[in-house]
């Protein structure tokens, strides 16, 4: 068991620079998972992790050891690929055996580490089968068990789940983070996927063109994205934003020429700056009663089942939103309904670098 | 087919026919020759239907030789094309297997210049540069041996570009995984790249084998001692002895034998074949 | 080119490429670079004084009319070649791309002659045409022709030619088929749905979609007839009679080997290089341009 801990890491390739000093420490037995859009930089960062990649400055430790100049084998370490990486040529069997093999680990205690690792992901009767003859979710789990029988102190995992399809990804995702609880290993999760970061990880790290935009559990980054880019990114539908002026009271915006909205809190220091102010679709409700509530008028009804979809603008198309409502709504295409907003619930972000305001 | 034509479909079989007729004639020919003995092959016209020496002649051209050639045996010639035959594919696979995995999964100093030189191997065929090279091999001692035989044949640009597009498409996931499983560079390659790469190196040397059993200008070049002479080339000399005393029965017995082994290789290991033909030619 | 991924520097690739680059350099690059050296050189009869003599041994080689006659001996040879077994290779395709029933074996019974050494099938060729004793060649003297390729040029000519291009169908034969069996068959469908039967749909549909594999082959049959055909001329003709069977090769293995003419044989390897050069330029730029059905 192992902690990780990044320091002030950077990747350059050639003159471009694409990671950009990255600090976090990740307790032992956690399982955190890096999450951003692709070509964002989190699988390099992984690879760094793992050996796979060069560290251009910073250090990496694992373990209280400095891994930088150390081989992937030597780091005790375990991956998972995204396309698996199986030996095609290697039955089940060898394929987990392989690294063990490598090590001079006793056969003995190779045959005992691998069928133990396949009684536990259930792959026993496939032990002998060549990687070709398995589904790819059976595929998914040999590359799983071949993570286990090593015995490391940290799993990393490169988007695992993203060859699977939608119900196996669902089910998979369970067994990933069952398996990482009992076994109690630390664990690094890349993905692109907002769902499975939210359902896996501890903590998240919401990466961005290279740079580190939050770090926190998923209940913190949900309720306070400290970016506009994180409150984008978390969260289906996305956040709505508009983009207005703080008024010179400091404490409302105009949602249009016409609507205005009371924020919570006051911001003098910002008074008059361009702001953008960020509503979930969740957090929008009818309020037919509440004399602030807003008209907004629904153009697109979707109907998901669990809740409704709907997409409309406030004041003749000032404002697109999606607005979300719990249930089957009877929202008609084209009718015009009063939503409101609990102020708690707005956020508001700097419309130049796109940091969340705070409350002075 | 696309629509139902008999007629044009048994024109197609009557081609087909006639072009195998026509193809395997010579090789007919060739067998029924080796069945007789050496009175019926100076009666003309010489027979079409296989006579019954058949196995007399055969023993006959495996241990005794033919014509001017007589002092080397058959069966000892056929030996020697094989050993030439089996140190050049196998010399040329193991060379080009080692190159284009520097070349595919290193970086190192002159590494474009080594592609360039491996390259320009294609455009020299021993035709081009008889003289030179016999007279380095000459300077190198390797005149008449087997060394000289194989050794300046087995470069080989073909192979090399093959096995780099085979290693080319060897997902970069698996070299990953190998390094984190605590597999170095050569112990990557025994154990991942070349059982992956098994029916590539099986279909080369189907194509290999064959060329190098063939090869004819070269040993004709390097070797003067008889008992260097593969069965090509005994062959050769069989056929300017043929002009005096023609011993066609056992000449085209011999003939047989020297186009029997990559004949068999060919039509036994027809896939494999066809995959070396066509992949080498990309 | 390179992975993405690959090992770190060290002595390794170096040893990995050291035994491919020595051959290289031992036995191509510098030969070759001797024979380009050598074609500047004149050497005397007992190889006891050597002479630079800059593009000497060149120019006496293009004022040479029998020089010339040898490049187009070998133009023609080499086209007779290509042409014989190209057009063989190609309906034999046809109808095998035709045929369900039995193509694997068809197939089996055409491929076999590529693995013919040139020299066994210019013996077996030999042989059918033996003037006195030959099967063919009695079928012919019985027509009334009065056959020797011995002392005929022309007659010589035709019989490598047939034995070069019989031993080069099977390799036709397996890319046209190949070629044939890439074009998609929704394509042949719709030319049938349009009306156009199987002959035509051949020429208009099948034919221009093969020109890649048509061109491909005709680059490789001249290099095959320019270069492995030594084997078989040098056993059936020797070049003649009366070198009327001299193509380029076996020129210069004559000059050289045999009539020691070092400087001269050296320039005409010279000038078969740039022919080859020319002809792997060709092919490589092919492969650029393939065509994907």
């Amino acid at each position: 068991m192992a902690e990780i801990l990044l320091a002030d890491v950077y990747k350059s390739y050639g003159k471009t620079e694409v990671i950009h000093g990255v600090d976090w420490h990740i307790e032992d037995s956690e399982f955190v998972v890096i999450v951003g859009p692709s070509g964002c930089g989190k699988s390099t960062l992984l690879r760094m992790i793992a050996g796979l990649e060069t560290i251009t400055n910073g250090e990496i430790s694992i373990g209280g050891r400095v891994v930088n100049d150390l081989e992937p084998a030597q780091r005790d370490i375990a991956m998972v690929f995204q396309n698996y990486a199986l030996y095609p040529h290697m039955s089940v069997y060898n394929n987990m055996a392989y690294g063990l093999k490598i090590k001079g680990v006793p056969k003995a205690e190779i045959d005992q580490r691998v069928r133990e690792a396949a009684d536990r992901l259930e792959i026993g009767e496939y032990l002998g089968r060549s990687p070709r003859q398995l589904s790819g979710g059976q595929r998914q789990r040999v590359a799983m068990g071949r993570a286990i029988v090593r015995k490391p102190s940290v799993f990393l995992f490169d988007e695992p789940l993203s060859n699977l399809d939608a119900k196996l990804r669902v089910q998979m995702r369970l067994e990933i983070k069952k398996l990482q609880e009992r076994l109690g290993i630390t664990s690094v999760y890349v993905t692109h996927d907002q769902v499975e970061a939210m359902t896996l990880g501890h903590r998240l790290m919401i990466l961005n063109d290279g740079y580190v935009e939050q770090l926190g559990t998923p209940i913190e980054i949900y309720e306070n994205p400290l970016t506009k880019f994180v409150a984008g990114f978390i969260g289906s539908p996305s956040m709505n934003f508009i983009e207005t002026r703080l008024e010179e009271d400091a404490t409302t915006v105009k949602f249009s020429h016409k609507t205005s909205f009371r924020l919570a809190g006051s911001y003098p220091q910002f008074k008059g700056r361009n702001v953008s102010i960020g509503i979930r679709p969740e957090h929008f409700f009818f309020a037919p009663d509440n004399p602030e509530a807003i008209p907004f008028r629904a153009e697109v009804v979707e109907h998901l089942g669990a809740d409704t979809l709907l997409h409309g603008t406030v004041d003749e198309g000032e404002s697109e939103l999606i607005v979300r409502f719990n249930g089957i709504s009877t929202v008609t295409q084209g009718e015009t309904v009063p939503v409101y907003i609990d102020p708690a619930n707005i956020h508001i972000f700097d419309a130049q670098n796109g940091k969340r305001l705070e409350v002075e | 087919m696309i629509e139902n034509r008999p007629f044009v479909t048994f024109v197609s079989h009557v081609v087909l026919i006639l072009g195998i007729v026509i193809i395997a004639f010579p090789i007919w020919v060739t067998f029924v020759a080796a069945s007789h003995d050496a009175v019926r092959m100076t009666q003309v016209p010489l027979p079409l239907l296989p006579g019954g020496h058949f196995f007399e002649n055969l023993v006959s051209a495996l241990t005794k030789g033919v014509g001017n050639a007589r002092e080397q045996s058959v069966g000892l010639m056929l030996m020697n094309s094989l050993i030439m035959a089996l140190m050049i594919a196998v010399g040329k696979i193991a060379i080009s297997l080692l190159s284009a995995f520097a070349i595919v999964y290193f970086r190192f100093p002159f590494r474009m210049m080594f592609f360039w030189m491996i390259f320009i191997t294609l455009m020299l065929p021993v035709e081009v540069r008889i003289i030179p090279t016999f007279q380095v091999v000459a300077n190198l001692g390797m005149l008449n041996n087997y060394w000289g035989l194989s050794i300046p044949l087995i470069a080989s640009a073909t192979a090399t570009f093959m096995f780099r597009q085979v290693f080319l498409t060897i997902p970069d996931e698996l070299l990953e995984a190998a390094r984190i499983d605590g597999a170095g560079p050569m112990r990557f390659f025994k154990d991942i790249l070349l059982p992956m790469s098994r029916t590539n190196i099986a279909a080369l040397f189907v194509i290999l084998f064959i060329y190098g059993w063939n090869q004819y200008l070269w040993p004709l070049l390097i070797t003067t001692d008889k008992s260097m002479y593969t069965i090509v080339m005994g062959i050769k000399s069989m056929l300017e002895a043929a002009e005096e005393s023609p011993e066609w029965h056992l000449i085209m017995m011999s003939s047989l034998l020297a186009l029997l082994p990559p004949v068999m290789v060919v039509v036994f290991m027809q896939s494999l074949f066809v995959k070396g033909l066509t992949e080498t030619e990309k | 080119m390179l992975k993405r991924v690959h090992f770190g520097p060290s002595l390794l690739p170096f040893l990995l490429v050291a035994p491919q680059i020595a051959i290289t350099i031992v036995f191509f690059i510098w030969p070759a670079s001797q024979a380009l050296y050598q074609s500047l050189l004149v050497e005397d009869a007992f190889g006891l004084k050597t002479e630079f003599v800059w593009f000497q041994n060149y120019s006496e080689l293009f004022d040479d009319e029998l020089y010339f006659d040898t490049v187009y001996r070998t133009a023609f040879f080499s086209s007779m070649v290509a042409f014989l077994s190209m057009s063989s290779a190609l309906l034999l395709a046809g109808m095998a791309d035709r045929v369900i029933k039995g193509a694997k074996v068809y197939r089996t019974f055409l491929i076999w002659p590529y693995a013919v050494a040139p020299v066994v099938a210019g013996a077996l060729w030999m042989f059918m045409f033996d003037p006195t004793l030959g099967i063919v060649a009695y079928f012919l003297h019985a027509m009334g022709s009065n056959w020797n390729f011995r002392v005929n040029g022309d007659e010589a000519m035709a019989l490598v030619i047939f034995a070069a291009a019989w031993k080069q169908i099977s390799y036709n034969f397996l890319f046209f088929l190949a070629g044939m069996q890439a074009i998609p068959k929704s394509l042949i469908e719709a030319a049938a749905i349009d009306g156009a039967g199987p002959g035509r749909r051949f020429w208009t549909i099948i034919f221009p979609l093969l020109s890649p594999t048509t061109f491909f082959l005709l680059v490789m049959n001249i290099v095959y007839a320019f270069f492995d055909t030594f084997g078989i001329i040098h056993a059936v003709t020797k070049g003649g009679p009366a070198k009327a069977t001299e193509i380029l090769v076996y020129k210069v293995y004559n000059d050289g080997f045999i009539g020691l003419d070092l400087g001269g044989s050296a320039a005409q390897s010279v000038v078969l290089m740039t022919i080859v050069i020319v002809l792997t330029v060709i092919q490589f730029r092919y492969i650029e341009n393939k065509v994907k059905y």
